[in-house]
């Protein structure tokens, strides 16, 4: 066993069944046609070359799923994470890498590379929102597809298990309403796109008074904004008190949904290391505090006539619009899973979960707990804790995480051999069991 | 003062770790096996590849220079007891002061014909690991032979790469010399349903080589050859004393140690699967080679070497394992067959892979044991009620609180009390549901003063 990872020297398909190979061949079409439409330029026929794409993508998913778990009886599926050149930063993990950091860029600032794709779903666009199609209404669809296909992907491999189950569908069903449907129909009814499970600072430019004057006029505009703030500074505190911050980061959140669904073959490629601990404490409350200073920027600049801070404001909103709203949370964010591993955003730069884990840290119930004498070290919590968080160093000490940032996945408690992990919502442990059993 | 110790498993690790925090002792642990301490339990997940030899580790790199533990890759081949110094294989002598004896288990090898031969190999140190990848390329088949908690493993190991495997159990059902027969037959069952070759009460008679003096196939003794490139030999392990017999080291099947963890020979103590306790609790055996034995050694060791002497008190049994996909726990006495004085209460779902058993005293009521597949109990509250023998109808009464399953998991506490109900004429019902908040207002009613 001289090599980490046997990802590029062994490859997998002598594990892949024929039905399989023929599944990956399915969505192989789907990718392709996406890709002939990406690279021309333009769409012939959208609506069926579409429905295609999706379906063929889709049936791959389900076909190859039901073939990877269906035939084995139910359990944890974690056999070959680390020799697949896919999951274990090989050569495919390196390709999908680019492909995705490719569109990413796209996106943000090369859009007009995006034409073909745009076309691709202007006939959606229409049905859903009664207007043509942008970038932003590609990525959004291409998104719900990921969340909702690997969603079924994730239900599949742990049908097991209630837990994951219930907050993969929960996931699931707030990207597909919420973040997809809902802002689609607001805007056929000719009111402002909102997406209702958004709020600063995690969309920085919801506490704007860009935002605030861009919804005058909107009664459902204004609501939003002051739900907004109410969610930030009164619904955030109480929700993470009674349930950490898992209410929204493993159930409710669209980034966190793409990472538990999509990005969850890629969890154990999270850096475990004190180093990035310390690192990501630094990062993660410096960007809060980036945000923070902005939005008070542009509102005392509103607030002063425009007196003081005029164009300076805008540098730090255009500044922080570019570095961590596109290039640290989509393009690294996304772009990395297979590289970095599913939540690098979640963990490293987003300022919401940044307050959530403050709130969790300090003024909640929620913990994960340990049974007992029961831990073997095996280290299977750490490894599959997509948040980098060394589980395993609690849990043979006996001692509760209480982490700013545990999402509350309960990824730990599935994946223990010995059913030693388990997520509670409680003030306090008794010590004096644990330090006689450990 | 100088404080050696023999291996780099959980016990000489643990014993390392708290003789630093007790004291500025001057420690080196000293290991042929591995650079670093790893999770020996885990040694199945690196082959099935849920994780890297890194991620078996559970300590950084970095950990063991920061606690001035000093670490040896050597092998230690005399120890002079009355001179105290011990000689290792590179040639150094090193003088102690304290000696620490954490070197573990072989796995046991009972004299088969052909158990020398290259690809058999047991499972516990990290190069029989090493064998196993070195020989599964290409391999058409291994036998496994030895139907305990690591033979199920090297099953499993081998069944993730889809390598078939014949399993050889001498006992009538899989493990029966600890589990009762349901739940036997239930991990019988879940072997098959994965696809593995199940053979009881078959055993090895002898292992057949190649010309090249690899293994070619197995004589079972029904007397059928099974063609194999691999056998396990996982009949369980044996005290890895070999090179210190014929010492002044008193030794029996183990190390054999005091309370205290001390050996015959002055400030030379053993502790985890190599030492063999003179006097064990009550229920409890002279070695246990588990994991949290080990670690609750090192732990005392530690504090008596550290001038706070500290009996070893391993409480109530309990232990844990994973059969493929059925997790199972145990909590205080369960016997495969039940004695005279014990009745036990049993409850399996009707999916056939999960069951929950209680044993208590026929006459007194009191609870004495506790058996999980695939449902997980909280240690702390089935510990509390084996200690104080609690009655049956009373633990039954709260037993939703041992509960230790995820959120939204089912549980099947009352139907465990149907069936007590229905053998009893009784009426009781489950007063309570799992979860840490119930739980503390429970200990904390029943036990003010923790």
């Amino acid at each position: 066993m001289q090599n980490e990872s046997l990802s590029i020297s062994v490859p997998s398909p002598a594990y892949t069944s024929a039905k399989q190979k023929i599944a990956i061949a399915l969505a192989g079409v789907g990718i392709l046609l996406v890709l002939v439409v990406w690279a021309a330029g333009r769409a012939v026929a959208p609506v069926p070359i579409s429905l295609a794409a999706f379906g063929f993508m889709l049936a791959g998913v389900v076909v190859f799923v039901r073939e990877e778990y269906l035939k084995y009886p139910e359990g944890i599926k974690n056999n070959g994470a680390w020799f697949r050149g896919l999951t274990a930063r090989g050569v495919w993990g390196w390709l999908l890498g680019v492909l995705i950091t490719g569109f990413y860029v796209c996106l943000y600032w090369f859009p007009q590379y995006l034409t073909g794709l745009i076309q691709l779903f202007d006939p959606l666009s229409r049905l859903l929102r009664g207007t043509t199609a942008n970038q932003w209404f590609v990525y959004g669809t291409f998104y719900t597809a990921a969340v909702l296909f690997m969603g079924i992907k994730f239900i599949y491999k742990y049908r097991h298990n209630p837990y994951q189950r219930l907050r993969t569908f929960s996931v699931m069903f707030f990207q597909l309403g919420f973040a997809f449907l809902i802002p689609g129909l607001l805007l056929r009814l000719q009111q402002p796109e909102i997406y209702f499970t958004y709020f600063w600072p995690l969309s920085y430019y919801q506490g704007t008074p860009m935002a605030y004057q861009g919804y005058s006029g909107s009664g459902l505009g204004t609501f939003f904004f002051f739900f907004g703030l109410a969610m930030f500074f009164i619904g955030t505190p109480i929700l993470t008190y009674f349930f950490g911050k898992r209410w929204y980061c493993s159930w409710v959140c669209g980034c966190g949904g793409l990472a538990e669904t999509a990005g969850d073959p890629f969890r154990h490629l999270s850096d475990k290391s004190l180093k990035a601990w310390k690192i990501e404490r630094w990062m993660i409350h410096s960007i809060l505090a980036f945000v923070v200073l902005m939005t008070a920027l542009l509102w005392i600049n509103v607030a002063t006539g425009r007196s003081i801070f005029q164009e300076y404001s805008q540098i730090f909103y255009k500044t922080y619009s570019f570095a961590i709203g596109s290039a640290f949370s989509g393009v690294v964010g996304v772009g990395f899973y297979p590289l970095l591993g599913s939540r690098v955003w979640c963990r490293f730069g987003c300022p919401m979960a940044a307050w959530l884990g403050i709130w969790q840290k300090t003024k909640s119930k929620f913990r994960i707990t340990v049974n007992g004498g029961q831990c073997i070290s095996c280290g299977n919590c750490s490894t599959y804790c997509e948040m980098g968080i060394d589980v395993r160093a609690y849990a043979q000490k006996g001692q509760d995480v209480v982490r700013a940032s545990c999402v509350g996945c309960g990824i730990c408690s599935a994946v223990c051999p010995r059913g030693v992990l388990r997520l509670e919502g409680a003030n306090s442990h008794p010590p004096a069991f644990l330090s006689r059993t450990l | 003062m100088k404080i050696i110790i023999l291996g780099n498993g959980v016990s000489g690790i643990t014993a390392a770790r708290f003789i630093r925090k007790l004291s500025d002792h001057e420690i080196t642990v000293i290991s042929d096996e591995a650079d670093y301490f790893f999770s020996r339990t885990a040694l199945m997940y690196v082959f099935m590849g849920h994780m890297r030899r890194k991620d078996v580790q559970p300590y950084e790199d970095w950990f063991w220079e920061k606690n001035r533990i000093a670490l040896l890759r050597d092998r230690v081949s005399h120890i002079d007891f009355g001179a105290k110094t011990l000689q290792t294989s590179h040639g150094k002598s090193i003088a102690y002061d304290k000696l620490i004896l954490a070197v573990g288990s072989q796995s046991n090898k009972f004299g088969w014909p052909g158990q020398d031969l290259d690809g058999v190999h047991g499972l516990y140190h990290w190069q029989d690991l090493e064998a196993m990848e070195r020989h599964s390329r290409g391999l058409t088949r291994a036998v496994i032979v030895g139907g305990g908690l690591i033979g199920i493993e090297m099953a499993e190991m081998f069944h993730s790469r889809h390598i078939p495997v014949t399993f050889l159990v001498r006992e009538s059902s899989f493990w029966d010399i600890v589990l009762p027969s349901q739940e036997s037959a239930m991990i019988n069952r879940h072997i098959c349903e994965h696809g593995i070759d199940l053979r009881l009460q078959t055993e090895l008679k002898e292992i057949l080589p190649d010309e090249n003096g690899k293994c070619r196939a197995i004589i079972t003794s029904a007397g059928e050859t099974i063609p194999c490139g691999f056998v396990g030999l996982t009949a369980g392990v044996s005290p890895n004393v070999g090179f210190l017999k014929n010492t002044a080291l008193e030794i029996n099947r183990g190390i054999l140690v005091n309370e205290y963890l001390e050996t015959n020979q002055p400030d030379v103590y053993a502790i985890g699967d190599c030492a063999e306790i003179r006097q064990p609790q009550p229920g409890r055996r002279p070695i246990e080679a588990v994991w949290y034995t080990g670690r609750m050694m090192g732990k005392t060791v530690a504090h008596t070497i550290c001038q706070q002497a500290t009996a070893y008190n391993p409480g109530i049994w309990f232990n844990s394992a994973k059969f493929f996909d059925i997790e199972y726990q145990v909590y205080g006495d369960i016997q495969p067959r039940e004695p005279e004085n014990l009745a036990s209460l049993y409850w399996e779902h009707a999916g056939g892979k999960k069951s929950i058993r209680l044993a208590y005293d026929r006459h007194s009521g009191a609870i004495t044991g506790f058996n999980l597949m695939g449902i997980r109990y909280r240690h702390e509250l089935c510990e509390k009620w084996l200690h104080a023998g609690t009655h049956i109808e009373e633990v039954l009464q709260n037993l939703g609180l041992a509960n230790f399953d995820p959120e939204f998991f089912p549980q099947h506490e009352s139907e465990l009390v149907a069936e007590y109900n229905r053998q009893t004429g009784n009426n009781l019902v489950v007063k309570q549901k799992r979860g840490l908040p119930a739980v503390l207002r429970f200990l904390n009613k029943h036990h003010p003063s923790s």
